[in-house]
């Protein structure tokens, strides 16, 4: 569509495949280029089933756009049409293969942008078909991006297939949950339901894309059981109340059992994607009443960092960075699985840099890595250490407590390869995986990563779980500190809070009893609990068992809030669509409660007002550092504590298991490695 | 998962003899290393040739975890190209050109009169196994349009005589190479 005339050339030419010459002289809408460019519309309509009044793109359609410029009224053409069978791409992607323009650029996506081709152009001329081939699944977590790269509606959203039309649909911004990236929204809804939701750019963050799970999730809010109105139990039985009867019983529940135990036998546990308002007031409620005990790190092994303070997880540099790094060393760092679009941009320097790995498990990369190593997971410190060793034999100036504690640490050339390639590119990070900070020595390796980056001039960053650590962190979601670093009588961790057995608990949007590493003892101590209040939108799960009060809140798009990515970027968000039934946000559960609980400085009128009172705090605090000491000398961890039973993709929060066709992909099923296979 | 251990050239091995497999390594070492598509032309035509004259999705499989390419790359190669077969053949393929020097010179009637005389479709095999019938494009022969091929040889300036005469001296060829063993 894009021909021009040019002065030397007498055909008309496509701009997109001519290279610009001195002294050219181009019309792009003289007689003769219009001329062309209808002349190829023709050809595209020639075979295409003008199906738009049943077509899910119609409204929204490159091809309709276009040809309603350059098109004929009538087509010249008599022949019958092509009809192309349609292709099972699995529960994301539905198609109609006959609407296909042949432009190639689902095939494209694959093959450059994603690196895992699976689709391809198959047969010759007019019998040309985009497919698979042999049926199957798409099997990428970020395949979805081909319904908005698709110019016509050959390949279009199955989950919302038939559900509203282009025009009748409102768009509102907002961010995704699902990963520490926070990818950058549009939600599409009409009528107070949420109907799709697509990439909104951010060349920052997302550039154009979504990864799978950001895109469908939204699914589990329509077709989840939810929560709709407040229940409390009765001998055993559910029985749903108002709101004012609900928020009393909590009251008195958590005044008896934090008074009693002067707030030692009482903990709250804070979802990974919660916002950075309400994790805020979680926290505020529960110091308010003088309990310390609160967390969000259910899935953390090593605290010993908790006393030092405040630990900004995230990166050093910008995310988008990550495109063009000279060399890229991933740590435990399952980038597909846990940030997926993060996976894209370090394929994306690979064009031209190297990605390494210490990954404890044999994962699966989109780009090559120029050196591996695969240790069992209980080895890791010890391997990354070794990477250390041979960066210091390589390197000048090292502080004499890092020589005196590697002394006895060897290594391989594989490590001084590593090493080397550290050293020598302009641009480099270590990533620190979701994995790091679940690892028994995970403070161990955060210093090793800290004295590797310092002396080959590298970036770091820490992969977090969920979609806002470095919020929760902030808020003060911590035992180890009140918000925004301020002081705080230490409380008791999340592994504490659940293995240990506390008498009250409160749980906000979160379901330790899957997600924690101590999943199942969390389960027993809440069945074992007096008192068990769940802050949740949906009304299903195990929680049914062992929670004494369920309060509905909203999910994600139902409520204004802030998310803190990983680069440290507030984002803020507003509500979307209206919470169902009885549902409220939960920072004005929250807020009620601490007004019940008499306490001070729950006024507020808005989530903004709270984000305002916090970024405040914030910016007259600033990021405090931490100055990680030398640790102790090095010991194997034990095995059984170093599991490295992560998440799967489709696992990680409430919203994403409830999300009924991402659990139905095949990426569902694959349950994540546990145990390292080493090459034999 | 993918597992370690897992041998990549192990399907192509079990597939084809060591003999041919030998033969895909000899046509490997022709491109440049880190080019890993262009040799799957050659690895197919080696495989078509062991195989029967045809190719299966698992011997398309088995090629493209040999030569480590997506296996879609290795599914675009054999259905553009129209000497590769990806059903059981005949023993002989008649691939008749339709493309516009052909077309422009009656190949509409040699397919005619090849349909009528075999009393197969486009696409078909005969009864007997012995001839198939393919559609083809541009063999670059147009000096010579109409045209097909068969056995590896191109007949030019088709009439409906010439092809009697191929057929039958096709199927008498054959016949006394029945005999004769
Ligand atoms: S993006 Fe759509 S129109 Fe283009 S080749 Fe793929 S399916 Fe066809
Ligand atoms: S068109 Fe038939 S050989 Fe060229």
């Amino acid at each position: 569509m894009c021909m021009v005339e040019v002065s030397s050339i007498p055909k008309a030419v496509p701009a997109c495949a001519t290279p610009v010459a001195d002294g050219m002289v181009i019309q792009t809408s003289s007689q003769k280029a219009i001329d062309a460019q209808k002349a190829v519309m023709e050809f595209l309509l020639i075979n295409h089933p003008l199906d738009c009044p049943v077509c899910d793109q119609g409204g929204e359609c490159e091809l309709q756009d276009l040809s309603v410029g350059y098109g004929n009224d009538v087509s010249r053409y008599v022949e019958g049409k092509r009809v192309v069978t349609d292709k099972n791409l699995g529960p994301l992607i539905a198609t109609d293969m006959t609407r296909c323009i042949h432009c190639t650029r689902c095939v494209r996506f694959g093959q450059e942008v994603v690196g895992l081709r699976e689709m391809g152009a198959t047969g010759r001329g007019e019998h040309v078909e985009i497919g698979t081939y042999i049926e199957a699944s798409m099997s990428s977590e970020v395949s979805a991006n081909i319904i908005d790269l698709c110019p016509v509606g050959a390949l279009t959203a199955k989950p919302s297939r038939y559900k509203a039309r282009a025009w009748e649909l409102r768009e509102s911004p907002s961010i995704a949950a699902h990963d520490c990236l926070g990818s950058n929204v549009s939600v599409h809804h009409r009528r107070g339901e949420i109907i799709r939701v697509v990439p909104r750019e951010n060349e920052a963050i997302n550039e154009v894309w979504l990864s799978d799970r950001d895109r469908f999730s939204y699914q589990a809010l329509n077709e989840g059981k939810r929560l709709l109105k407040p229940r409390v139990k009765r001998d055993g039985e559910w029985v749903e109340c108002d709101w004012q009867t609900a928020l009393n019983f909590v009251v008195s529940e958590m005044k008896r059992i934090i008074g009693a135990s002067d707030g030692n036998n009482f903990g709250a546990l804070v979802g990974n994607n919660s916002t950075l308002e309400e994790s805020y007031l979680v926290q505020k409620v529960i110091r308010g009443l003088g309990c310390n005990n609160i967390d969000f790190r259910t899935r953390r092994r090593d605290y010993s960092a908790d006393e030092m303070g405040n630990v900004r997880s995230g990166l050093n540099f910008p995310l988008a960075d990550l495109s063009n790094m000279d060399a890229t060393l991933l740590i435990a760092g399952d980038l597909r699985q846990e940030q997926p679009l993060a996976a894209l941009r370090v394929r994306k320097s690979t064009g031209f840099g190297k990605a390494m790995a210490i990954n404890p498990f044999d994962g699966e990369y989109n780009f090559r890595l120029s050196h591996e190593i695969q240790p069992e997971p209980h080895l890791l410190a010890q391997e990354v250490a070794c990477l250390l060793a041979a960066v210091v034999s390589k390197v000048k100036d090292v502080a004499a407590d890092v020589s005196d504690w590697l002394s006895d640490v060897s290594f391989n050339d594989t490590h001084l390869a590593m090493a080397q390639e550290l050293i020598d590119a302009d641009k480099s990070a270590l990533l620190l995986g979701v994995y790091v900070q679940e690892h028994s020595q995970a403070e161990v390796i955060n210093w090793l990563a800290e004295q590797i980056s310092e002396l080959t001039g590298s970036n770091w960053g820490y992969m977090t779980q969920g979609c806002n650590a470095a919020g929760n962190n902030l808020a003060g979601a911590v035992p180890y500190q009140a918000d925004v670093g301020g002081r705080a009588t230490t409380g008791k961790n999340a592994k504490q809070m659940l293995t240990e057995g506390l008498k009250g608990y409160l749980i906000h949007n979160c379901e330790p009893d899957v997600e924690s590493i101590w999943n199942e003892q969390a389960l027993e101590n809440f069945k074992k609990a007096e008192f068990l209040v769940a802050l949740t939108s949906y009304a299903d799960g195990r929680m049914q068992d062992y929670a004494t009060v369920m309060l509905p809140i909203a999910g994600n798009y139902e409520a204004s809030g802030t998310f803190i990515n990983i680069e440290g970027v507030w984002q803020t968000f507003a509500a979307v669509v209206n919470a169902p039934g009885e549902t409220r946000p939960a920072w004005k559960v929250l807020r009620v409660l601490g007004n019940l609980f008499d306490l001070k400085g729950f006024e507020y009128e808005s989530s903004r007002q709270i984000h305002d009172e916090l970024k405040e705090k914030h910016e007259l605090a600033g990021d405090k550092k931490i100055a990680r000491k030398t640790p102790a000398a090095l010991s194997a961890a034990s095995k059984d504590d170093s599991l490295r039973d992560s998440l799967g993709l489709y696992l990680v929060d409430p919203m994403v298991r409830r999300a009924s066709a991402l659990q139905q992909t095949p990426k569902a099923s694959t349950h994540p490695i546990s145990i390292s296979r080493v090459k034999t | 998962m993918t597992d370690l251990n897992y041998d990549k050239s192990l399907k192509l091995k079990q597939l084809l003899p060591a003999k041919a497999v030998k033969e895909i390594d000899h046509w490997i070492t022709k491109y440049p290393a880190e080019r890993k598509r262009p040799p799957i032309m050659p690895a197919l035509k080696v495989v078509q040739e062991y195989n029967g004259n045809y190719l299966t999705e698992e011997s398309m499989q088995a090629v493209a975890e040999y030569l480590d390419v997506p296996p879609v790359a290795v599914y675009e190669v054999a259905s553009f190209y129209t000497m590769f077969h990806l059903n059981k053949m005949g023993k002989h393929v008649v691939s008749v050109c339709t493309n516009i020097s052909c077309s422009l010179r009656g190949s509409d009637k040699v397919i005619k009169h090849l349909q009528d005389r075999l009393n197969i479709k486009l696409g078909e095999t005969t009864k007997d196994g012995l001839f198939s019938l393919k559609e083809v494009e541009c063999m670059a022969a147009c000096g010579g349009a109409p045209m097909l091929e068969v056995d590896k040889v191109y007949h030019e300036n088709l009439t409906e005589e010439k092809i009697d005469q191929i057929l039958s001296d096709i199927a008498a060829l054959d016949a006394s190479s029945k005999e004769g063993k």
